[in-house]
């Protein structure tokens, strides 16, 4: 089932708490997905990359082994970061086995999460001037309380939260997926793609990496190639309507827009809010109530709709 | 009946109930306020299977024939399966799943519905002020179903009976598998208009986008224009815009198991 949920707040310089907005309407829609909970949210950019690296699944077993391999793979991980000619400005360590760094860099993306990547059981999480994501299992609330985010001021995200149809219960396939290797770029979704493996084996040849087995990856790679040849995120998106098959209805948010893509069969829910100065959307009215606690006007986007906001 | 005060429940702090599934031993909260027939209750603060008890203690125990619902919230499961003739007003908004399987009751929502409003219902009338979701009045068997806004895809789906109206525009696939009833759409149509419908008619006022599998342009009768007047009339829509009529061609009935070039053999 899983459920999805977006807000962006519109004209208002970013400094809204976004981070609890979003824990709100992910909580509300637990029913949908009890397995994991993901946020991508967004700040007011800064010249500083921040990037958020995971060092070990939340799952893996806490063996004598553990707290030295998380250690030994930060030290490789940092190493990686400097040999790809980034400078650390600063560090900080999220949980046990998740740190942010905030770098000075100016290079290649996608060179820079390689260069991290090649440390193993080492994934990028998000990379950008303005994105995080954050995703762990258990409920909004708990992964919320867990990573601090009631405090997290910004401007849009969109959140997840999974109920596992097609691959394993962890970290590496929760939503939100990043794009990689576009910076500030992060996909949430709810449904099944159907030719995943099709275009799993046509973006793998254009040199594209996949962190999980989740097929909703798929789309976050998909756009980032599409953007890598030349289109608008929105464009991709219209594009993604015909090439990708299955039902879905997905998010995508890029450093200043917020946009949802839905199937032609329009199998899968979207609830819609336009205010002046927000858009708030998920799979159920009773998240958006969640942070609007008045009577509102809302609908249900039609099938094959592509929509975009911008901040 | 005289104005009647209860004892209620301390409602404490409000459990996570989404669905109405969990608070298998919830009791009754008795918080109505009741005046002769009519009795009205806050919401706001109650789960969803208190506030479907709170209507049945209400509705069967207590006789009362009208209840007024105050901020609903977008709950989802509010008002299913009431099976007794009485008035029911929402002050706002329901979620997913509402007034399934209903028999008899005349309902007012003063908002919008989630998906499958009206799911199964039997007979009774429900006015939407608002838009409605995917899959409204799905397998309806009678009653009235009547949205003053939009609806999403799918509408009376494999509908037995009764009629939907819907003001607005209407999604993909709707009358999808229809078998009985009518549906009056005075918006805009999406694709596959009545894909494989038995019957039934389905009346559009605006464009339709395609037509589904074996759904045809029907012929109009004067038993047409005197429904849509009537019901027009019935919910003061004012007057009723030009329809087109949409019927099952019946190609499907009868399954044709031949191949193109074997048909030419046989004829």
């Amino acid at each position: 089932m899983c459920g999805i949920a977006g807000v962006i707040y519109r004209n208002q310089n970013g400094g809204q708490r976004i981070g609890r907005d979003m824990t709100s309407m992910l909580q509300s829609m637990r029913h949908r997905g009890p397995d994991s909970t993901g946020f991508a949210l967004y700040r007011a950019p800064t010249e500083d990359l921040i990037v958020r690296i995971k060092l070990a699944d939340s799952t893996a077993p806490r063996d004598i082994e553990f707290e030295h391999d998380v250690r030994r793979r930060r030290r490789d991980a940092e190493s990686r970061l400097r040999a790809a000619g980034a400078k650390i400005l600063s560090t900080e360590s999220v949980n046990e086995y998740t740190f942010t760094a905030t770098l000075e860099y100016d290079g290649d993306i996608k060179r820079l999460a390689d260069y991290v990547e090649s440390v193993p059981h080492t994934e990028v999480l998000s990379l950008g001037h303005s994105l995080e994501i954050v995703k762990d299992l258990g409920d909004a609330r708990s992964v919320s309380s867990a990573y601090g985010l009631d405090d997290y001021f910004g401007s849009h995200g969109i959140g997840h939260v999974r109920m596992a149809t097609e691959s394993d219960v962890d970290i590496a396939n929760a939503h939100p997926y990043w794009a990689y290797p576009f910076s500030d770029v992060a996909v949430v979704h709810n449904g099944q793609l159907t030719n995943y493996h099709q275009w799993r084996r046509r973006l793998e040849a254009n040199g594209h990496r996949f962190a999980s087995m989740c097929d909703s990856e798929i789309i976050a790679v998909y756009l980032a190639n599409r953007m890598e040849n030349g289109d608008s995120l929105e464009d991709a998106m219209h594009h993604s309507l015909e090439d990708l098959d299955g039902v879905f209805t997905y998010m995508c948010v890029s450093e200043d827009a917020l946009g949802v893509a839905k199937d032609d069969l329009a199998a899968k829910p979207l609830v819609l809010y336009e205010g002046d100065d927000m858009v708030a959307l998920a799979s159920e009215e009773i998240a958006i109530r969640a942070i609007i606690d008045r009577e509102i006007e809302t609908y249900d986007p039609y099938e094959s709709t592509v929509m975009v906001w911008t901040l | 009946m005289d104005t009647v005060k209860l004892e209620s429940e301390p409602l404490g702090e409000p459990i996570y109930d989404a669905r109405g599934l969990v608070e298998l031993d919830a009791r009754v909260p008795k918080v109505a306020e009741i005046h002769g027939e009519h009795a009205q209750f806050d919401a706001r603060n109650m789960t969803t299977r208190r506030i479907n008890m709170e209507l049945r203690w209400l509705l069967y125990e207590l006789g009362v024939r009208e209840v007024t619902v105050l901020n609903p919230g977008a709950r989802h499961s509010l008002g299913a399966g009431i099976l007794t003739r009485c008035k029911i007003n929402f002050e706002g908004s329901l979620g997913y799943f509402a007034l399934g399987m209903i028999d008899g009751p005349e309902v007012r929502i003063a908002g919008r519905v989630g998906w499958s409003a009206c799911e199964n219902m039997m007979s009774g009338v429900v006015v939407i002020e608002s838009n409605a979701g995917s899959l409204t009045a799905a397998a309806i068997r009678g009653g009235d179903v009547v949205v003053k806004g939009q609806v999403g895809a799918r509408t009376g789906i494999d509908q037995k009976g009764g009629t939907v109206i819907v003001l607005g525009d209407a999604g993909s696939m709707t009358g999808f598998m229809m078998q009985r009833g009518r549906q009056i759409l005075c918006g805009n149509v999406g694709p596959g208009l009545g894909d494989s419908m038995y019957d039934g008619e389905i009346y559009v006022a605006g464009s339709v986008k395609s037509l589904g599998i074996d759904c045809v342009e029907g012929e109009w009768t004067a038993a047409d224009t005197e429904l849509i007047e009537r019901k027009f009339r019935i919910y003061g829509l004012g007057s009723p815009p030009q329809f087109q009529k949409f019927v099952c061609g019946k190609k499907l009935y009868n399954y044709d198991a031949l191949e193109p070039s074997e048909r030419k053999l046989v004829l």
